[in-house]
């Protein structure tokens, strides 16, 4: 008896707690549906009496909405592929590989994720004026093809593959390259699909880096795109809520099916900084 | 084994090319950024189009230092990190307890929670401007059940921190939830059987078994949670409307930092505010590193 009640208290609380981190969601979607003056309404309706998608449409149409559209899709696919390349080879070199200087360059690059990325943004946007890519994809995506901390977590990973499975390739007279793509990546592919996905998570996501180096709405991502929207378009509540789940879905999409690799690349990864 | 035997010079050429694609963009856009910003902090005449530095100094700290401004940036920086870490941890493990004690819909929920997560910050940001809109906003509207009189949330400079706070912590749950599910996984039952024999309660239990036993994960949660708030910029800039809340209210280091860089053109002040912000985190890190030496049980 004593064990069906608090049962179900802590059902209570986790269902209030679920509804709390939905409501924002649902709050969106919802007034994405309403009239204008059925969502400035009080007291607010639930559910839109009728359901029109016209903010869906003239949203879309308000702002080059596809440009940003492609413009994140291409900045996130071409970075998360780069970075996934770069620490990959880099990872194999730490993990399995002996060579001078091995240990101080870790050691450098360790230390630089202490500092905070913001920091770099002034010197980044300068060095990227001086060679005239300010306002191009290469601004969106060069500084980002390749992260230590991507390499930190994908080592990890390698290092728990027994090295008797690289001595017996080499025996076999497989080259480092060969093994490397054959066997190890093989076997860190889940590690390697967190990674990626959590990538492509942060990148779609990213605000400031696009807000600064990109100045045309041909350049602009979807978040930066949507902040331009909502200072030019005012109130329209339900046509920004409309906007605002063009830019959200996507990513929830990917994570609903994907998301037992984006838990494993979050327990097992440790901690993105 | 062989990561112990001296490398060959062959060994470190192959090595370093393995490692040189990652090399090359690191240095160019972490590592050269890291000396360079420093550097730019102490230039106090700099053209920005030529490269050319005029004069060199300690202005622009004294800038800082005298800078109302910036003052308040720290200020609020600090009010923020204060406001959201404390609750954010005490709310996430109070939920990954609640998670963990349930096996039918467990990963429904975990799901949930996460949403936030993946989610763009600008994008929610638009929701929860709406949301805490003066007139006809959800929150004033629950609130007024209460009778608490509309709370004009985003125009009212007592109020745009708080609102700020309740985005921050409701956005940051989920990724926390997820590493205290991890730790708690990894708590021996039987430990929990053995305090049970002596008679301990659930409460007793948490506190003596869990809180000790997960600790090396909140604090590792605690300094991730420190280091993301004290650069807090994103949801400000979508939440105001490109602007530092009402009268600067939300206005904090970072937000400084890109107003004197992108607004008003002044290199080496926003670069001296960005080793300000470092040195913020450095040591309160360091801070919490030494309380962690006497509480973390490892």
């Amino acid at each position: 008896m004593k064990k069906t009640i608090s049962r179900t208290i802590v059902y209570l609380l986790l269902v209030i707690g679920a509804l709390t981190m939905l409501l924002p969601f649902f709050w969106m979607v919802s007034t994405s549906f309403k009239t204008g003056f059925e969502a400035l309404q009080t007291p607010p309706t639930w559910l839109p009496k009728k359901l029109q998608i016209t903010n869906w449409i003239s949203a879309w149409k308000a702002a080059p909405f596809a440009t940003y559209l492609l413009n994140s899709a291409v900045v996130s696919f071409v970075t998360t592929i780069g970075q996934i390349i770069t620490a990959i080879m880099a990872a194999f070199a730490f993990a399995k590989m002996n060579f001078f200087g091995k240990k101080t360059l870790f050691t450098i690059l360790l230390a630089t994720m202490m500092v905070p990325g913001e920091m770099l943004i002034i010197p980044n946007f300068v060095t990227l004026s001086q060679i005239h890519l300010v306002n191009t994809y290469g601004a969106l995506i060069i500084p980002w093809l390749a992260s230590f901390f991507a390499v930190f977590t994908l080592r990890q990973s390698f290092a728990s593959v027994p090295d008797q499975l690289y001595y017996a390739a080499k025996l076999d007279g497989a080259s480092d390259w060969k093994f490397l793509w054959q066997i190890l990546v093989p076997n860190a592919k889940s590690s390697i699909t967190a990674i990626g996905l959590l990538q492509i998570i942060g990148s779609w996501n990213s605000f400031m880096w696009p807000l600064i180096v990109t100045n045309t709405d041909k350049m602009r991502t979807l978040p930066v795109g949507l902040q331009a929207f909502s200072s030019d378009s005012g109130v329209n509540y339900p046509e920004l809520m409309a906007a605002s789940t063009f830019v959200i879905l996507p990513m929830v999409i990917l994570y609903l099916f994907l998301n037992k690799y984006v838990v494993a690349g979050i327990s097992g990864g440790g901690i993105k900084g | 084994m062989m990561n112990n035997q001296k490398p060959t010079w062959k060994q470190t050429l192959k090595g370093w090319l393995y490692v040189l694609p990652m090399l090359i963009i690191v240095a160019i856009f972490s590592l050269y950024p890291i000396v360079s910003s420093l550097a730019m902090s102490f230039y106090t005449q700099y053209n920005f189009f030529t490269n050319q530095v005029m004069a060199l100094g300690f202005d622009n700290f004294k800038y800082l230092w005298e800078d109302p401004l910036f003052h308040s940036a720290v200020a609020n920086t600090l009010i923020f990190v204060v406001g959201v870490v404390p609750l954010e941890i005490i709310i996430s493990l109070t939920v990954a307890v609640l998670l963990n004690q349930i096996k039918v819909l467990a990963g429904f929920f975990r799901t949930i929670y996460f949403l936030p997560f993946v989610t763009s910050i600008v994008a929610i940001s638009m929701v929860w401007k709406w949301i805490y809109n003066k007139d006809a906003g959800l929150l004033n509207y629950f609130l007024s059940f209460v009778g608490i009189h509309p709370i004009d949330w985003l125009n009212d400079p007592t109020w745009a921190l708080p609102a700020l706070i309740i985005l921050a912590i409701w956005k940051s749950l989920g990724f926390n939830i997820m590493l205290f599910l991890v730790a708690l996984n990894n708590v021996d039952k039987r430990l929990y059987s053995a305090a049970t024999l002596d008679g301990a309660n659930a409460w007793n239990r948490f506190l003596h078994v869990t809180v000790p036993m997960i600790s090396p994960m909140t604090f590792l949660i605690a300094v991730n949670a420190v280091i993301g708030s004290f650069k807090v910029f994103d949801e400000i800039f979508s939440l105001f409307g490109g602007q530092a809340g009402p009268g600067n209210a939300a206005m904090t280091v970072v937000f400084y930092l890109y107003r004197m860089f992108y607004e008003q053109n002044k290199y080496g002040i926003a670069a001296a505010a960005g080793v300000v912000l470092f040195f913020m985190i450095l040591i309160v890190t360091l801070l919490q590193t030494w309380f962690s030496k006497k509480h973390v049980h490892y």
